[in-house]
């Protein structure tokens, strides 16, 4: 395993050009002018470089070897022994180690692909520090390789610490046939900032995913998801935050059923005095097989919290088209209109290149909706 | 030159019988008022020349400039250089005013530059400027929602205008913006030999023609034209009298 590399033999790494196609759906560019680092794995083989000050990107195992404190802070959100996959990814892994240093701020975004090639399963044990007031922004990809077959199994952990603000956007694209388990958590500590964005536009087999985060006092985090469930899909995906005192999260998701399942599961706990959460679960129906179930879940643990939820699920309303025609616009033309204004959600705290990331993603899925 | 034609048109919605008969010749340049009644019919026969697929046609045809246009889509019939401002449109999350102005501009035929320029003109002339990336009547106040309408006919530039109650639920300071505003879309502020565009309103108040002059004034009652003529004195009578009395008044004129 060679450490982390520079900008220079990046831009000459010839595994790169050959996967770059797929992975540009996932917001990866392999562009070192864009990015402040890259991390890129291919089935359990890892290589990483970095360029910008003030932030660390190697292999977990690299990490490991490098620092001692690492394992310190390893399965200490998910559990090791949570359930088969995680104890599988325990045996034997390989996944990013990402970090900023205390108050680095680096705007542009550090990128991490996690490619799925040949194996028939990737396990992946990532680790995200953002250190004390420091601003880390990280654009995970997920994608496999074209007519792949097989199983993508992660644990992702991710700690703020005091006054830092982490993003993470995640975009995934795999392949009809993949399963993907990833199994997150997130702690941010006082007054720190989490915004994480989960993306899946893409046919895929089965994702099962349920990110929990503890938020301590003062911590603010918020969770947007955006997924169709095409026909032979099943997307379970959820996210639980814990709140301490003062805190605040938002989950909000927006999903669209193409004959696929959806289950979107959303879970606030209230623990602190003067928390407040709020779940948003939209569905889209523009199929009349598969299905969308949203459970959206309130639990207040004292009387000084303030939680909300809410749910809709529908299909395009009609008069929408209608007056989308009225101005011209042709029925496919408004109905891409009407899917592409459903997946736009402001998401706060985002910086602009990854809307544009985001944006990306969704415009290419709006067209092929219809 | 004609403009709009309804011939002997016949519309059932929900399965019933919402139109009978009605005739309609509009030229080029003219201007009509649509009264009647709630539930007369008015703004079904706006839906019905807009082509609202709840709305059919089962007697009788409509015409554009001399083209049949019965059969075609909603989006075609607006191609063609019809356009309509609802009265409650429906709030369309996600999509902004601005983009949905530029959708506009491109069926209007606009380049992306003389788009940006006509939109910020046109919303600065509407005093919409901040409205611009807010999603579609997305909590609009009733006075924005007439003005949003508008604004997306400026940008189409329709020869042939519907407006539909454009002066309901406008307030006074708002009223002048959305009567100047109909006034450029008809080119009221043209000579009469000037005038291209030709269109239909409905106004229950009559409130719009102190803004806006017209040439005709067309009462529809229980689905059937029952009245052409003047617009003020049509105006005049029902604000007066009612609609039933005008509509006797009109039947004895016409049997004189």
């Amino acid at each position: 395993m060679k450490k982390t590399a520079g900008k220079d033999e990046f831009d000459a790494d010839p595994e790169i050009s050959s996967i770059a196609e797929r992975a540009k759906n996932v917001g990866i560019e392999f562009d070192s002018s864009r990015r402040a680092a890259s991390f890129l794995q291919v089935d359990q083989e890892p290589r990483a470089y970095g360029w910008s000050e003030g932030i660390e990107v190697m292999s977990i195992r690299e990490a490991m070897d490098r620092y001692d404190w690492v394992r310190d802070y390893m399965w200490k959100i998910v559990c090791r022994d949570k359930d088969e996959y995680t104890k599988a990814i325990a045996e034997d892994f390989n996944g990013y180690f990402i970090r900023a240093l205390p108050r680095c701020k680096v705007d542009v975004p550090v990128e991490a692909c996690l490619y799925l090639k040949r194996v028939k399963t990737q396990k992946v044990y990532n680790l995200v520090i953002a250190e004390e007031g420091s601003e880390l922004n990280v654009i995970s990809g997920c994608t496999s390789h074209p007519s792949s077959a097989g199983m993508h199994l992660g644990v992702s952990e991710f700690f703020v610490k005091k006054g830092a603000k982490l993003t993470f956007t995640m975009i995934h694209n795999w392949q009809p046939d993949v399963e993907v388990r990833p199994r997150s958590g997130a702690v941010v500590e006082e007054n720190g900032v989490l915004v994480s964005n989960y993306v899946l536009l893409s046919p895929v087999k089965y994702v099962e995913s349920c990110p929990v985060a503890y938020l301590k006092k003062g911590a603010k985090a918020s969770f947007t998801s955006l997924v169709v469930a095409h026909s032979g899909s099943t997307i379970e995906l959820g996210n639980r935050a814990i709140l301490g005192e003062k805190s605040s999260a938002d989950i909000i998701s927006r999903a669209i059923c193409r004959g696929g399942r959806v289950v979107s599961k959303g879970y606030i706990r209230g623990e602190g005095k003067g928390c407040r959460g709020h779940l948003e679960c939209r569905g889209l129906m523009l199929s009349d097989e598969g299905s969308i179930l949203a459970i959206p879940e309130l639990e207040a643990m004292n009387p000084e919290v303030d939680l909300s939820h809410e749910a809709a699920v529908g299909r395009i309303a009609e008069d929408e088209i209608f007056y989308l025609m009225a101005r011209g616009l042709t029925r496919d033309e408004a109905t891409s209109a009407i899917i592409r204004g459903f997946l736009d959600v402001e998401i706060k705290g985002l910086p602009e290149f990854l809307k544009r990331e985001i944006d990306r993603a969704v415009e290419m899925a709006s067209e092929d909706l219809m | 030159m004609e403009s709009l034609r309804v011939i002997n048109l016949g519309v059932e919605a929900g399965g019933r019988r919402i139109l009978e008969n009605v005739n309609l010749y509009i030229k080029e340049g003219q201007t009509f008022v649509l009264f009647g009644p709630n539930g007369s019919g008015k703004s079904s026969l706006l839906s019905a020349v807009i082509g609202n697929p709840h709305y059919r046609v089962v007697q009788g045809r409509i015409t554009f400039k001399g083209e049949d246009i019965t059969g075609l889509e909603t989006d075609e019939r607006v191609r063609k250089g019809i356009g309509i401002a609802f009265q409650n449109p429906p709030k369309i999350g996600g999509i902004k005013l601005i983009d949905l102005l530029r959708k506009c501009a491109k069926v209007a035929g606009l380049s992306e530059e003389e788009a940006e320029k006509k939109i910020e003109e046109s919303a600065k002339f509407m005093g919409m400027e901040d409205m611009l990336d807010r999603a579609v009547n997305d909590g609009f106040s009733g006075g924005e929602v007439k003005k949003s309408e508008l604004l997306q006919l400026m940008i189409l530039n329709p020869e042939f205008i519907m407006l539909d109650e454009p002066d309901s639920g406008v307030d006074l300071e708002n009223i002048a913006t959305v009567g100047r505003a109909i006034k450029k879309l008809l080119e009221r502020d043209r000579s009469e030999e000037e005038r291209k565009k030709s269109g239909l309103i409905i106004t229950h108040t009559g409130h719009i023609l102190e803004y806006v002059d017209a040439d005709y004034g067309v009462v529809l009652f229980n689905g059937r034209i029952s009245c052409i003529g003047d617009p003020y004195q049509i105006l005049e009578h029902i604000s007066r009298y009612g609609y039933e009395a005008c509509i006797r008044k009109c039947v004895e004129e016409k049997s004189r």
